[in-house]
């Protein structure tokens, strides 16, 4: 199956693909809704504090608190399990 | 390279630090003494080794997991698959009457385990299911709190105790349960290699867990070569480790390295922030010290629901045979790491080392 050049294909001298830059779209941003626990952030988000300043993603999976008891909001510390927590979804 | 005979008394080895061996730890009684003599060449033959294990299973003593000797012996055969032991040839680690005597030695602990701790119940084997008995099992877990001791009560000493008994498997840490990656498949296998890879800092060499827990111990003033502190530790330490890697390069206890990880990783954010204040109470509030146990508070609360539901979950519906041995998985890693807390908390209780030698 032919198909247009990629802007991103690597070729090689001769002009013949060396290295063709993948097709498929960056896996989407994911949000998992943990039971009586955080939410749980996979992928390319723009994550952003009240006045708008980039907040750092510190590991490629983070997990959001949403019981509102963690030390290191935004984060969860794992305060859910002690506080009782309930989601309710 | 020059050849040259290795002194087996003279721990260093050439290389860099990160990967070298363990210095060969001592032994511990008639079954150490032949592994060591047989390793370092002293012993030709087997039939020593053999002797020994022989005269220990037919004296057996009131646990294996307290057993110096035996869980001596089986750490060093173990840290062959790992990074070796300094001084011995890595020819020994497929050796098959050293995997012999192994098997053997891991009869006697894993029969004991399966004595000393039944398999939770659980009703609803489902995904969800699962998931739920392993934090409802973590929740139950009442072994005394060695995090809430550091927090509150301990010592400097005390807590440099505490980072040298950790070290036996922290200097390592995340390698065991790595062997379960080949032996998974599909979400459960994403899951994992997931969580290792954080584990791993995610590329970032210095950002591996192992590494930050070295350069806790160096914030305090210990040493932070692999395998340094292994002759310091109770049979109980190194049980816990121990059991780790009986699980891990088992592939028929695979789901039990998924239920033990998933346990460690749900009993890991709340004591590690108590570890962090203990270290802070202590006056050691640099980054470089308490980084660890930072980095454990938010990484683990990320890894515990990929660990309980990814993981465990997904397993459970992949390979429905293996539930049992999940949940039997978790509950070995709550027991096996309470038993040895619990010996720590009650030595410093009495106002005694919790270590076997003076650091
Ligand atoms: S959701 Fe985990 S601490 Fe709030």
């Amino acid at each position: 199956m032919s198909q247009e050049p990629h802007p991103t294909d690597v070729t090689n001298d001769t002009g013949a693909p060396a290295y063709r830059a993948s097709r498929t779209p960056a896996p989407r941003a994911s949000l998992t809704f943990c039971p009586d626990g955080p939410v749980l952030v996979r992928g390319d988000v723009d994550l952003r504090d009240e006045d708008g300043r980039p907040v750092d993603k510190p590991r490629p999976t983070v997990a959001l608190c949403r019981c509102g008891g963690s030390a290191i909001k935004p984060w969860c510390d794992g305060t859910h399990k002690v506080n009782g927590y309930r989601s309710l979804d | 390279m020059t050849s040259t005979s290795v002194p087996t008394d003279v721990p260093a080895e050439p290389g860099p630090a990160p990967t070298r061996p363990m210095p060969l730890p001592a032994p511990r009684g008639p079954v150490g003494e032949a592994l060591v003599r047989l390793l370092t060449g002293a012993d030709r033959g087997t039939a020593a080794l053999h002797a020994a294990v022989d005269a220990a299973v037919a004296a057996p003593p009131a646990s294996w997991l307290e057993d110096d000797d035996v869980q001596h012996a089986l750490l060093c055969l173990y840290e062959l698959h790992y990074r070796g032991l300094a001084g011995v040839d890595d020819a020994w680690e497929w050796d098959v009457d050293l995997l012999r005597v192994r098997t053997t030695l891991e009869g006697l602990v894993e029969a004991e385990l399966r004595t000393r701790v039944p398999v939770p119940d659980c009703g609803d084997r489902t995904r969800t299911g699962v998931a739920a008995r392993l934090f409802r099992l973590t929740e139950e877990d009442d072994s005394p709190s060695l995090s809430r001791w550091v927090a509150r009560r301990a010592t400097e000493d005390q807590v440099r105790e505490l980072l040298v008994q950790k070290s036996v498997y922290q200097l390592k840490e995340a390698d065991p349960h790595t062997w379960a990656v080949p032996r998974l498949g599909g979400r459960a296998k994403a899951a994992l290699v997931e969580i290792q890879a954080d584990e791993y800092g995610g590329g970032d060499p210095e950002r591996m867990h192992h590494a930050l827990f070295a350069s806790s111990l160096r914030g305090l003033g210990l040493d932070d070569t692999y395998g340094r502190y292994v002759d310091h530790v109770p049979a109980a330490t190194l049980a816990s480790s121990n059991v780790m890697s009986l699980f891990g390069l088992q592939r028929r206890l695979r789901g039990a390295t998924v239920g033990h990880l998933a346990a460690f990783e749900m009993t890991s954010s709340l004591p590690n922030r108590l570890y962090g204040n203990g270290l802070r109470r202590l006056g050691h509030d640099d980054e470089a010290t308490t980084w660890y146990f930072d980095e454990h508070v938010a990484a683990d609360a990320v890894h515990e629901q990929i660990a309980a539901r990814d993981l465990a979950g997904n397993l459970a519906e992949e390979e429905p045979a293996l539930v049992d041995d999940v949940l039997w998985g978790a509950a070995v890693c709550l027991a096996v790491e309470g038993w040895a807390g619990a010996r720590t908390i009650a030595r410093w209780e009495a106002g005694e080392s919790s270590l076997r030698l003076p650091l």
